[in-house]
């Protein structure tokens, strides 16, 4: 039962509380650079998402039968940025060949996510926080899911921005961080939220 | 083709051996070094001798004696969570539990806030006993003044004192301390740290 | 171009932080003070340099299908020394810097001037372009996160100026990156276009 609350609270904290764009600051490039429209907001964050969670599964494997096993750990970084390169090349090709309209719709993002700092930031994460396999799998996914949450809600409020006579030099990216500063500030509100539940779940 | 990438792999492996060998002894010894210094400073004397710890539930426990071998306290190490993830704090007590001082292991806490606690309660707690003292923030009717703004980060510091305190010294009183200091000593011999 | 020009090019043409907006997870997330700043800055030079001449001295070696590849290879190797370096012998710089020593890796600006540089040119103008663009990362970081400490806690390099508690801790957290490098970009582009 402890378990299963521990793994609730690792979802919250990824989503509202840790956010992985607006606290952790990983991921920002595409943040900025591809959130220009909600729906190619949402492709980007799919498809970070589900690299994500393929890329911790097979990096904490990594670590613990290979690196661990035969002492290499000082080889992490190194094996982590191989891997997720070649993983992405691999989705691309496999989701080419058996879902092209999942292809049409994540593909474009693919190329863009082998340089995402968040995909090796969250699996060199998941190892420092000693993580089991299935709780470092829910907070890649719940990681993902915060990136989505940010990214679209990030993307909805570029659209009004066009809207509006925005001064000209801060036009383009400067009033996007300063937009993105208002959207971090609002996330604060969740901060401290994670001690209230873990004394509420009694953890 | 793959050969080349090969190659450049197998040369970038020797490379980080080769490396990795230099500083790994360096790193171990820096880690020992910092902590030896982190007891020294929460024991506040250079004239120390460290037993080998030993662990009690998630309490760190290491006996302090002086260099004739007398028993001068113990420095614990205790997690408690705070406001942003777990404060870990080294706290050093004398035998009656008083305290002789404390410094942050690690924290998570929001800096210019919570992360003032390294600093704060310096002053504030040394030569207090939570065994004797309230040893709780003023707004909880207790002795301590929290952090400005920062009441959660210091309910969390001075719980984690307390529960270490609690574990290692409670119903401590002139009988249970010989024979605690006997059990102390089965532990190992002490080790000299410089 | 003569090798003071690349260097050159690389503080005020292309500044990584203010006019190519490269790198930006570092340069929000290790800024909250000045020396935070500088540190991240000069750790991520001394890989560009670094990258910069391998990859300019080997890259006839490489074929074209391998390339980056090998130069992620080179460039998470050299990542790898330095984090073991720092972590023996300046562990407050591990501390502070954390997980983004690692993230060097993953830093556009490291695989985007191997390819857009160091490919094309020689070893030795290519570290001038590693310390060019390298100035420039550092230059950005610390002026960032001088604003940040200075707004955030009156305080800059450490040094009090008018004490925390005229400071605007906000500035320190999460938000104050987005909105400080926001204003600084606006302040960089009156300066350097008017100019």
């Amino acid at each position: 039962m402890d378990y299963v609350l521990n793994l609730i609270l690792i979802i919250i904290v990824a989503i509202f509380v840790n956010n992985v764009v607006l606290a952790q600051f990983l991921g920002i490039c595409p943040f900025l650079g591809v959130s220009k429209k909600v729906d190619t907001a949402s492709g980007m964050g799919m498809a970070v998402t589900a690299v994500l969670v393929v890329a911790t599964i097979v990096t904490y494997l990594i670590q613990v039968y290979v690196l661990n096993a035969f002492g290499l750990e000082y080889l992490q970084t190194i094996a982590f940025i191989l891997v997720v390169a070649a993983l992405v090349q691999m989705i691309e090709i496999i989701l080419k060949k058996t879902m092209p309209a999942l292809y049409q719709a994540l593909g474009v993002f693919l190329p863009l996510i082998t340089t995402n700092c968040c995909i090796l930031g969250v699996a060199i994460l998941v190892i420092q926080k000693e993580y089991d396999l299935l709780e470092g799998v829910i907070y890649a996914l719940a990681t993902g899911v915060g990136f989505l949450l940010a990214m679209v809600l990030f993307a909805g409020l570029r659209e009004q921005l066009e809207l509006i006579d925005v001064p000209k030099s801060f036009r383009g990216v400067p009033i996007a961080l300063v937009t993105a500063g208002l959207l971090a500030m609002a996330f604060m509100g969740f901060s401290g939220v994670d001690g209230g539940l873990k004394i509420l779940f009694g953890l | 083709m793959l050969t080349v990438l090969t190659v450049i792999t197998i040369v970038a492996a020797g490379v980080l051996a080769s490396v990795n060998a230099v500083t790994a002894p360096q790193i171990e010894k820096i880690n020992a070094e910092n902590l030896s210094a982190g007891i020294k400073a929460v024991m506040g004397s250079d004239d120390i001798q460290v037993s080998e710890p030993w662990e009690v539930d998630a309490f760190t426990v290491y006996d302090i004696n002086d260099k004739e071998g007398n028993l001068l306290g113990k420095a614990i190490v205790t997690t408690e969570n705070g406001f942003g993830g777990p404060l870990k704090v080294l706290v050093g007590f004398n035998t009656e539990g008083d305290i002789l001082g404390y410094t942050v292991l690690e924290h998570a806490e929001t800096p210019g806030l919570g992360a003032k606690a390294g600093e704060w309660f310096q002053d504030k707690i040394k030569g207090m006993n939570p065994g004797k003292n309230n040893f709780t923030v003023s707004k909880d009717g207790g002795e301590v003044d929290a952090i400005t703004a920062s009441t959660i980060t210091s309910r969390a510091f001075l719980l984690a004192i307390q529960k270490a305190y609690d574990k290692v010294f409670a119903g401590q009183d002139a009988t249970s301390g010989a024979t605690q200091q006997a059990s102390a000593s089965d532990m190992g011999t002490p080790d000299v740290i410089e | 171009m003569n090798n003071f020009k690349v260097l050159v090019n690389g503080i005020i043409k292309e500044n990584p932080t203010f006019v190519l907006l490269l790198g930006m997870c570092p340069t929000l997330g290790t800024t909250s003070s000045a020396i935070n700043g500088m540190s991240m800055g000069l750790a991520t030079m001394c890989v560009l340099i670094l990258s910069n001449f391998i990859i300019a001295s080997i890259k006839k070696l490489i074929p074209d299908a391998v390339r980056i590849p090998s130069y992620i290879v080179v460039i998470a190797s050299l990542v790898t020394v330095l984090q073991m370096l720092i972590k023996a012998y300046a562990p407050d710089i591990d501390k502070s810097l954390g997980l983004f020593i690692p993230l060097i890796v993953v830093n556009c600006i490291i695989l985007g001037r191997a390819e857009s540089f160091a490919a094309k040119n020689g070893p030795v103008a290519s570290i001038f372009d590693g310390i060019g663009i390298g100035l420039g990362f550092t230059l950005g970081l610390t002026c960032l996160g001088a604003v940040r400490e200075l707004l955030g806690t009156g305080a800059i390099f450490g040094v009090t100026l008018w004490g925390e508690n005229y400071g605007m801790l906000m500035f320190v957290l999460a938000p104050g990156a987005f909105l400080a490098l926001g204003y600084l970009i606006v302040l960089f582009n009156k300066i350097t276009k008017k100019a």
